[in-house]
């Protein structure tokens, strides 16, 4: 069958897909946005009819998926690690009322904080949850899981969680499809009372899924994913979870010297692990995040057989693996390491030449300057790269949302001007809660809202509130004479000055938008206008 | 066969169109391929790299280990350089010699270009130049694809294949104007290779 070259993200759309899925849903995050995007390709919309508009916030798309799994349709939820925090109480309460059409909660870490605020390890929210989890070592296994998952998911009774890392998702290969499987019908649950999460049914669920566990172990210990390869030295036995065991292999692509135990479905199969444990001598673990199933094995006291990995310095506790990092850990001798030339300068992204947050950067800071530094609350978004020079105008970057609740607490405790910076995009997903928080105490904040009319950090995904930020604010209750916008750029510099430095000394929440199209997102409508022409 | 690229520019400077052409002529020659790209923050004008591996057996893993890249393509000269731990002691850079100047301490060039020669393997090439001469300044990362093709081991009818799939939906003209880029940046590396 003729290969499809497609990114690890994009397999995992065209498992599901072909896997019989009938809705995606997400808000776009490295790196987990080209899934939904690839499903979002016109012609196959088209074609299969499937659901695959963005959603407010990853919580919102979390229960949207929920919904269409109650309704007997295979649903995927999409999402970047720390988009699960913010989905977190839906997922934990998903795995507790079970499904009935198969759910995917396919979650994407980034280790090494490629684009990332952290790189905290999504498996231990599967663990936490209590449900399966596929976490594939190539773009095919990566394929196949989606493809097969939503069966899994269907005869285990609970959503299974497909965890991917930003090499697996970010590489490019050669996928062999599969045949495709008709969509669900809608199909209501037989118990119609599953999904009330009620405390007196809460707890007979509760103890379904508790009970579900040997059922889960034994799903792993018959999983094609999972394997066992001998090798004649037994001094080791490694136990590779996910990408980590491609940079075993690396090493070893006639067969390693050790036996392996590959892992690529949770919960580890118990007695498979321990019959390994038994052959071998001393093991070493290779995982993608944080030493979970290395902290398992070792145990508190380390009074067992000696386990090896991040915890003990084997491998760095933390950061990405890479073949470099696994051979070392390996004993093999790694090449001396060449420097980079002196002469090379560090070249850290910045705010492209001619967008508009620039121009609200440059303002700000002026505006702020008799106030001295330290007074503004950034968010999540291009925008973020404020802090860098020649800007450094901003002081927080912690999650979707917390500028306008940071810069509340700040102003409660008497910081004034507290100054929240905010986009478009990142507003609609988690500021306006936020934002009614401040309302209901007139807290005196400054709320500027950078509205580039997209998503722009993911790609230029379309904003949700589109022309209606003014609206939101007027509805959630802002004095409409201080909802003020304004065009970013170079010859309303003076007056963008103004208009802060008036809004800072306003004793109550006021929000300024300054609105003009992101440059990447206009280029982008402009070529594809000339393309449309030539056709 | 077995060839590990890093293929380095700036964010925005169209690398990852490079590394999609590669990638389907290799699949196309029945090769196996990994592609490992930069997506998110760093595009915004950052650094940005690609890790391609082309290979007649299964690759397992989808990032170059070090001192073992058998060629840095890179469409901006200071980028070439900044990927050398990778390069295998008889690997080669094939690189653009036209600066992107987006950052304040940017190097002097002649320093920057002695420093490239110091490698016994290197190509470099003007392809900005040889891009406005074939027709549009834009087809600079496709001069340098040409440029690194005498090294890919793939045959050209591959490669062609590769870039009429990429460019065939914004026309004809479009598809010639890089298939005269590709084959332009292919004469200079050829003759580098002949005067060796």
């Amino acid at each position: 069958m003729q290969k499809l070259l497609l990114l690890g993200a994009e397999a995992i759309a065209q498992g599901a897909i072909d896997g019989g899925m009938s809705g995606v849903y997400a808000y776009p995050g490295t790196p987990s946005t080209e899934i939904t995007e690839y499903v979002q390709d016109p012609e196959l919309a088209r074609q299969r009819n499937i659901r695959s508009q963005w959603s407010a916030n990853e919580k919102t798309a979390m229960e949207a998926a929920l919904g269409m799994s109650y309704s007997g349709k295979r649903a995927m939820v999409c999402m970047k690690h720390v988009g699960l925090n913010v989905a977190a109480d839906a997922f934990m309460n998903s795995a507790i009322t079970g499904i009935n059409g198969g759910l995917l909660i396919t979650v994407a870490d980034d280790p090494s904080m490629h684009s990332s605020q952290n790189e905290q390890d999504s498996r231990y929210y599967g663990k936490f949850a209590q449900i399966p989890i596929l976490e594939p070592s190539n773009q095919q296994e990566a394929y196949d899981m989606a493809y097969f998952g939503f069966r899994l998911s269907e005869e285990l009774e609970v959503p299974v969680m497909l965890r991917i890392t930003t090499r697996l998702s970010h590489s490019r290969t050669g996928i062999v499809r599969k045949e495709e499987q008709p969509q669900n019908e809608l199909t209501l649950p037989k118990d119609l009372k599953q999904f009330i999460l009620l405390p007196s049914l809460a707890r007979k669920r509760y103890k379904k899924l508790v009970e579900a566990r040997p059922k889960f172990e034994e799903s792993s210990a018959q999983s094609a994913y999972n394997r066992f390869f001998d090798g004649p030295d037994k001094s080791l036995g490694i136990i590779a979870c996910g990408i980590a065991y491609n940079y075993l292999m690396e090493h070893y692509p006639n067969g390693c010297d050790y036996p392996v135990m590959k892992i690529c479905q949770y919960p580890m199969p118990r007695n498979k692990i321990k019959e390994f444990e038994e052959k071998v001598d001393e093991l070493l673990v290779l995982e993608e995040g944080y030493p979970m199933i290395e902290e398992l094995l070792a145990g508190y006291f380390r009074k067992g057989k000696s386990v090896h990995g991040r915890l003990d310095g084997t491998l760095p506790r933390i950061g990405e693996l890479n073949p470099d990092i696994v051979g070392e850990a390996l004993g093999f001798e790694v090449p001396e390491e060449e420097e980079v030339p002196e002469i090379v300068a560090p070249r850290p992204p910045s705010l492209c030449v001619g967008c508009g947050h620039r121009d609200a950067y440059s303002a700000l800071n002026v505006a702020l300057k008799e106030y001295g530094d330290g007074h503004v609350f950034a968010d999540i978004g291009c925008y973020t790269l404020g802090a860098l020079p020649p800007y450094e105008a901003i002081n927080s970057c912690v999650d979707m949302g917390a500028s306008i609740t940071m810069a509340k607490g700040a102003a409660d405790a008497g910081l004034h001007p507290s100054v929240a910076v905010i986009g478009d995009s990142t507003f609609t997903h988690s500021g306006m809660t936020g934002l009614l928080d401040a309302v209901a105490e007139n807290t005196p904040i400054t709320i500027i809202i950078s509205d580039n009319l997209t998503t722009a950090m993911t790609g230029g995904q379309p904003s949700e509130a589109e022309n209606r930020l003014e609206n939101i604010c007027e509805g959630i209750g802002v004095d409409p004479e201080h909802i003020r916008v304004v065009v970013p750029h170079h010859k309303n510099h003076d007056l963008m000055v103004e208009m802060m430095k008036e809004e800072f000394e306003y004793k109550g929440v006021s929000v300024i938008i300054p609105r003009r199209e992101c440059i990447q997102t206009l280029a982008r409508k402009k070529r594809n206008k000339v393309a449309g022409k030539r056709v | 066969m077995k060839k590990d690229i890093i293929i380095s520019g700036v964010g925005g400077q169209g690398i990852l169109s490079i590394s999609a052409i590669i990638g389907m002529a290799a699949l196309e020659a029945g090769l196996n391929i990994k592609q490992s790209e930069v997506h998110g923050m760093s595009q915004r004008g950052g650094d940005v790299q690609a890790n391609l591996r082309i290979s007649s057996d299964t690759i397992y893993s989808d990032l170059i280990s070090h001192k073992s890249a058998d060629l840095i393509l890179s469409v901006e000269p200071m980028e070439a350089l900044r990927y050398i731990p990778f390069l295998s002691p008889d690997g080669w850079i094939v690189t653009n010699i036209t600066p992107y100047k987006n950052i304040p301490d940017y190097p002097d060039e002649e320093a920057l270009f002695a420093e490239l020669k110091k490698h016994k393997n290197h190509v470099l090439v003007d392809a900005d130049r040889i891009a406005k001469e074939c027709g549009t300044a834009r087809a600079g990362n496709i001069v340098m694809l040409g440029a690194a093709a005498p090294f890919l081991d793939i045959p050209y009818d591959m490669l062609e294949f590769g870039i009429k799939k990429i460019f065939g939906c914004k026309g004809e003209d479009i598809v010639n104007i890089n298939l005269k880029a590709f084959k332009a940046g292919m004469e200079v590396s050829e003759q580098v290779l002949a005067g060796k």
